[in-house]
């Protein structure tokens, strides 16, 4: 649940009170004939900064996926301020996903379009906005992120740590709920690493919105995680949960002890050849 | 937000009093949601002062700010005092960022000159031809090489790809000689009628399958599938740095990879070329037979009265050319790519028109030199 100081004296996109704002019970993720994840069940309380660690190949971008329904998950449900996603017909549905904002991995900006366009075209799809208003917000949203100045570039003429900022800009043009990032900081350096981690807190705080953060940088983790999930590929599920702080000095379980003694970047069973 | 919440409608209501405008912001503002738009109120001589009240605002996200941005413009045209002291503290933050992001926003004019653009065109094509100079230049230094030292050549590389553009492409280019062989045909047969000759329907399909039509569609089928394979597969690995890892053990890319992949096209090309000459006079053969009565063995004593070997020669010379420059192609493309996945894609596509553009130039080149020779 969110620490009483970190939430926002008025929370713009904030859900109904007392629904959490993710509620998952018995999930199994899997693909084709192979379970991946299985029995998972946890909460993400509103505003919380919420991390999914573990190793590589534990099964934290498949969570991910079937999170935000690019995957259908096998057996369980996903809640999101109380409603089931996806089986209320492709309407509801789609209600659902405006309230959700991804930043992809590598920002997945779309090529053929300036950063201001990227970042409009949300607005466009899913506002009554007129075309002036749309470019005036995402003006705003990519100077939130630091990029005021580079409106009318294309994501070829930037760098990696600015493509993953235009693509937060663009997870947060529709004023999202709950924003999703998928290993944040691959493929950053550190600096640029830690730049990316305050935003996301400056997001939260500014905010109100929910942040579940797919990660295995420890640094990020200790730095600005409320609360971690640790999930593992031998148990096929979570193997521990709590505030990332108190987890690294009193657990006692072992591949805890390894993951945060271990630099987040092995893998939490080298024992194990992983993929 | 979830969409069975109750949430008040989100409204923005205009009371104006001598000397003061008040805008009162009232319900859930919500960007996805309707809510209310600027109007510009009319004034009259006077010039009030704007209060903004939020007393009744519920939750608020960025469709607020754009609202009070405008009202903000508005102001400032018509030199009016905003007072929005009683805004919450975030929401003044955030609206006096909207202004200073306006401000900093930097628009670029991306428009090109004319001129300019031509030139650069022009440039660029005598770029691309010094280019393939060069590249040429290089796999005949490295051909060279490899003469000289035939162990160092990578026979098994060339044999898998040899199975790869050469017995993998039998299907496909069954179907289209046999194909190219039935159309000729038909086409054939129909002017060949009127005077009577449906026999030399035989000559018509035997010269034009052996001198032309089995090189050029073998040539275009492998382009599309050897050479855009060749140009992906070697982007990619520039895209992985293997071109650079060989580079660093001393190993020319051109030796390792290109040479393997131009003499195995090199050495297919014409036996598939062979292989549609035949499926092409058997399409001739069976329109020949169901559709002008003509027995095979009358259509091939007729074929050979005009097909010798030197049309067979001169069909496959031509395949074999048609297989370097396929194989010169795609590597050239491959090598030329960007390091990217969009560099890859860019790279098969221009792998396959560079290949038939050479192709349909070299055939031209090949039908003046051999008109010459008496060929």
């Amino acid at each position: 649940m969110p620490s009483p100081q970190v939430q926002p004296v008025l929370a713009p996109a904030a859900g109904p009170t007392g629904a959490p704002a993710i509620d998952v019970r018995g999930l199994e993720c899997g693909y084709e004939n192979k379970v991946v994840l299985q029995n998972l069940t946890f909460t993400v309380g509103q505003a919380e900064l919420f991390f999914v660690i573990g190793g590589s190949g534990c099964g934290k971008s498949t969570l991910l996926r079937h999170l935000i329904g690019l995957n259908r998950p096998t057996a369980g449900e996903v809640r999101f301020f109380g409603q089931v996603f996806g089986d209320q017909g492709e309407k509801q549905r789609r209600e659902l996903l405006k309230t959700f904002g991804v930043l992809f991995q590598s920002g997945a900006l779309w090529s053929s379009l300036t950063l201001r366009e990227n970042v409009a075209l949300p607005l466009e799809l899913h506002t009554a906005l007129s075309k002036r208003e749309r470019e005036e917000l995402a003006t705003l949203k990519l100077s939130q992120v630091g990029l005021q100045g580079f409106e009318d570039y294309y994501p070829s003429e930037i760098s990696g740590g600015m493509k993953k900022r235009a693509g937060l800009a663009r997870a947060l043009a529709l004023d999202p709920a709950i924003v999703f990032f998928d290993e944040p900081s691959a493929g950053l350096d550190p600096i640029t690493s830690r730049k990316l981690d305050e935003l996301i807190l400056s997001v939260r705080d500014t905010f109100g919105t929910t942040c579940v953060v797919v990660s295995h940088e420890l640094a990020s983790i200790m730095g600005i995680g409320d609360r971690v999930i640790l999930l593992s590929r031998e148990a096929k599920g979570i193997v521990a949960e709590g505030d990332p702080r108190l987890l690294a000095r009193d657990s006692e379980h072992p591949l805890v002890r390894e993951f945060f003694s271990s630099g987040g970047i092995r893998h939490a069973a080298p024992a194990t050849p992983s993929t | 937000m979830p969409v069975s919440t109750e949430s008040r409608p989100a409204r923005a209501t205009l009371s104006q009093e001598p000397g003061r405008l008040c805008i009162a912001f009232s319900g859930d503002w919500r960007i996805t949601d309707d809510h209310s738009h600027w109007h510009a109120p009319r004034l009259g001589h006077e010039k009030p002062a704007v209060r903004l009240d939020t007393s009744e605002l519920g939750n608020w996200d960025s469709s607020l700010l754009l609202y009070l941005h405008s009202v903000t413009r508005w102001c400032q045209q018509q030199g009016l005092t905003l007072d929005d002291s009683a805004l919450p503290a975030q929401l003044r933050q955030l609206a006096s960022q909207f202004a200073s992001a306006e401000k900093s926003s930097k628009p670029q004019d991306r428009s090109a000159n004319l001129l300019e653009f031509v030139g650069n065109q022009t440039q660029a094509v005598w770029g691309q031809v010094r280019e393939i100079a060069h590249f040429v230049g290089e796999c005949s230094l490295s051909a060279t090489r490899l003469l000289k030292n035939p162990a160092s050549f990578r026979w098994r590389d060339c044999l898998a790809e040899m199975q790869q553009c050469g017995v993998m492409a039998l299907p496909i280019v069954s179907l289209v000689s046999f194909l190219i062989g039935i159309t000729l045909a038909y086409t054939g047969a129909t002017i060949l009628r009127l005077f009577g000759g449906d026999i030399w329907v035989a000559d018509l399909i035997g010269l034009s399958v052996t001198r032309e039509m089995a090189a050029v569609m073998t040539g275009v089928v492998l382009a599309g599938r050897t050479g855009a394979a060749f140009a992906a597969q070697i982007a990619n690995m520039k895209a992985n740095e293997e071109i650079d890892a060989l580079s660093t053990l001393g190993v020319s890319a051109t030796d390792f990879l290109v040479m393997p992949r131009i003499l195995a096209l090199a050495i297919m090309t014409p036996l598939l070329a062979l292989y549609s000459v035949l499926l092409g006079i058997l399409g001739g053969m069976l329109i020949a037979l169901t559709i002008l009565s003509i027995p095979p063995t009358a259509y091939w004593v007729e074929m050979l009265t005009i097909v010798d070997l030197s049309d067979v020669t001169t069909g496959l010379l031509k395949a074999s050319a048609f297989g370097v420059i396929i194989g010169l192609s795609g590597s050239l493309r491959g090598l030329q790519a960007d390091r990217s996945a969009e560099g890859v894609g860019r790279a098969a596509t221009s792998a396959v028109v560079t290949s038939i553009l050479l192709m349909v130039v070299a055939d031209a080149f090949f039908a003046v030199l051999f008109n010459m020779l008496g060929w």
